[in-house]
């Protein structure tokens, strides 16, 4: 199934802004974190779809995901 | 005798009070410079220090700023710029929340740091500087990690607390507190070029909502260290949010985040569930 991915802020860093990519049926969110090679606990917010989600929601075909590191800085 | 409301009447150039006529007030009566100014808005003037605000904000909510109370929990990155800006507006009594001193690290960004600060308390030299800009205005220095127990009887008498620590469970901490005792939290986070503003209320649960996949203290900060104007900017918002939450204008940041990406100049307006 093709997932439109878009990333923020530091995840653009040697990746990319938007993409569209290929995943298997059943894929979730936590599998294209993984499959970007970004470490689980740098993630921060979550979008599904325009909704916010958790890494083990499920992706459908023609989802658009968009993911933002954590800051915690003050 | 003249009282203090004649004094103030007499000396005010139409509605602005200059502030030679407070200081003046100050030692004839023996009154606080902050009952001065709050006898003169009554009156319906004006500090002179507050003119260029006066299309912005109303002398009504020039009082209403001064009867307020703020808790600023963190001193560093964003709290300065906060601390620095609440006095400037004339938020009469901020409560200033941090256990650290000042390194030679802080200086890049933190407006509270001087060479003349390393090794000073935080939470002092924000004090000084408060009295420095605006002697209306009392900062309580509370020199302590944030702490439910110690902390808590302080933000029960504020209207707004804003969160600006660096730490993520101390920040759960600071929303746990606030939902608890029904007082909005103003939250900014900041990594680099890299930024977030929300407002929560009891209820909203905002923060659990942000900080869901967390799994420790930090985030990208961690690596990409803060420079000296991603601070400035998100303090800035973070004080704009508790105006307009003290003043009851405008339209906050409540039910949604804004994240800013300052390297490509993106701003992002997030819902959050509700």
């Amino acid at each position: 199934m093709q997932i439109t991915v878009k990333l923020f802020a530091s995840f653009r860093v040697g990746r990319f802004l938007q993409a569209n990519k290929e995943f298997p049926s059943g894929s979730r969110v936590a599998d294209v974190v993984a499959a970007l090679d970004i470490a689980a606990p740098d993630i921060g917010i979550v979008m599904l779809d325009s909704r916010m989600a958790t890494a083990d929601a499920l992706l459908h075909d023609g989802a658009k995901l968009a993911l933002f590191p954590l800051l915690g800085g003050g | 005798m003249k009282t203090l409301e004649d004094f103030l009447a007499e000396g005010a150039k139409g509605d602005l009070l200059p502030w030679a006529v407070q200081a003046a007030a100050v030692e004839r009566f023996q009154r606080s410079c902050r009952h001065v100014e709050e006898t003169a808005l009554g009156l319906g003037l004006l500090p002179a220090r507050y003119q260029r605000n006066r299309k912005t904000i109303s002398i009504e909510q020039q009082r209403t700023l001064l009867q307020s109370q703020v808790a600023v929990i963190g001193c560093g990155g964003l709290g300065g710029y906060v601390i620095e800006q609440l006095a400037r507006l004339g938020v009469g009594t901020l409560v200033a929340v941090d256990p650290d001193v000042f390194e030679e690290h802080n200086l890049n960004r933190q407006i509270l740091s001087s060479m003349a600060a390393i090794g000073r308390p935080k939470v002092l030299m924000a004090e000084e500087r408060v009295a420095a800009i605006n002697p209306a205005v009392t900062l309580v220095p509370l020199c302590d990690r944030f702490e439910a127990s110690n902390v808590r009887p302080y933000l029960e008498k504020c209207q707004v607390v804003v969160d600006a620590v660096d730490t993520v469970s101390v920040r759960l901490a600071i929303s746990d507190v606030c939902e608890q005792i029904g007082v909005p939290l103003v939250h900014g986070a900041i990594a680099g070029w890299y930024g977030q503003i929300t407002t929560e209320y009891s209820g909203d649960r905002a923060l659990r909502a942000l900080y869901q996949h967390a799994s420790g203290d930090r985030g990208e900060e961690r690596s990409l260290g803060n420079p000296s104007f991603t601070p400035a900017v998100v303090a800035s918002l973070q004080s704009v949010e508790v105006c307009k939450i003290l003043i009851g204008v405008g339209t906050s940041l409540r039910h949604r985040v804004l994240t800013l990406d300052l390297l490509d100049m993106n701003f992002e307006e997030i819902s959050l569930p509700h």
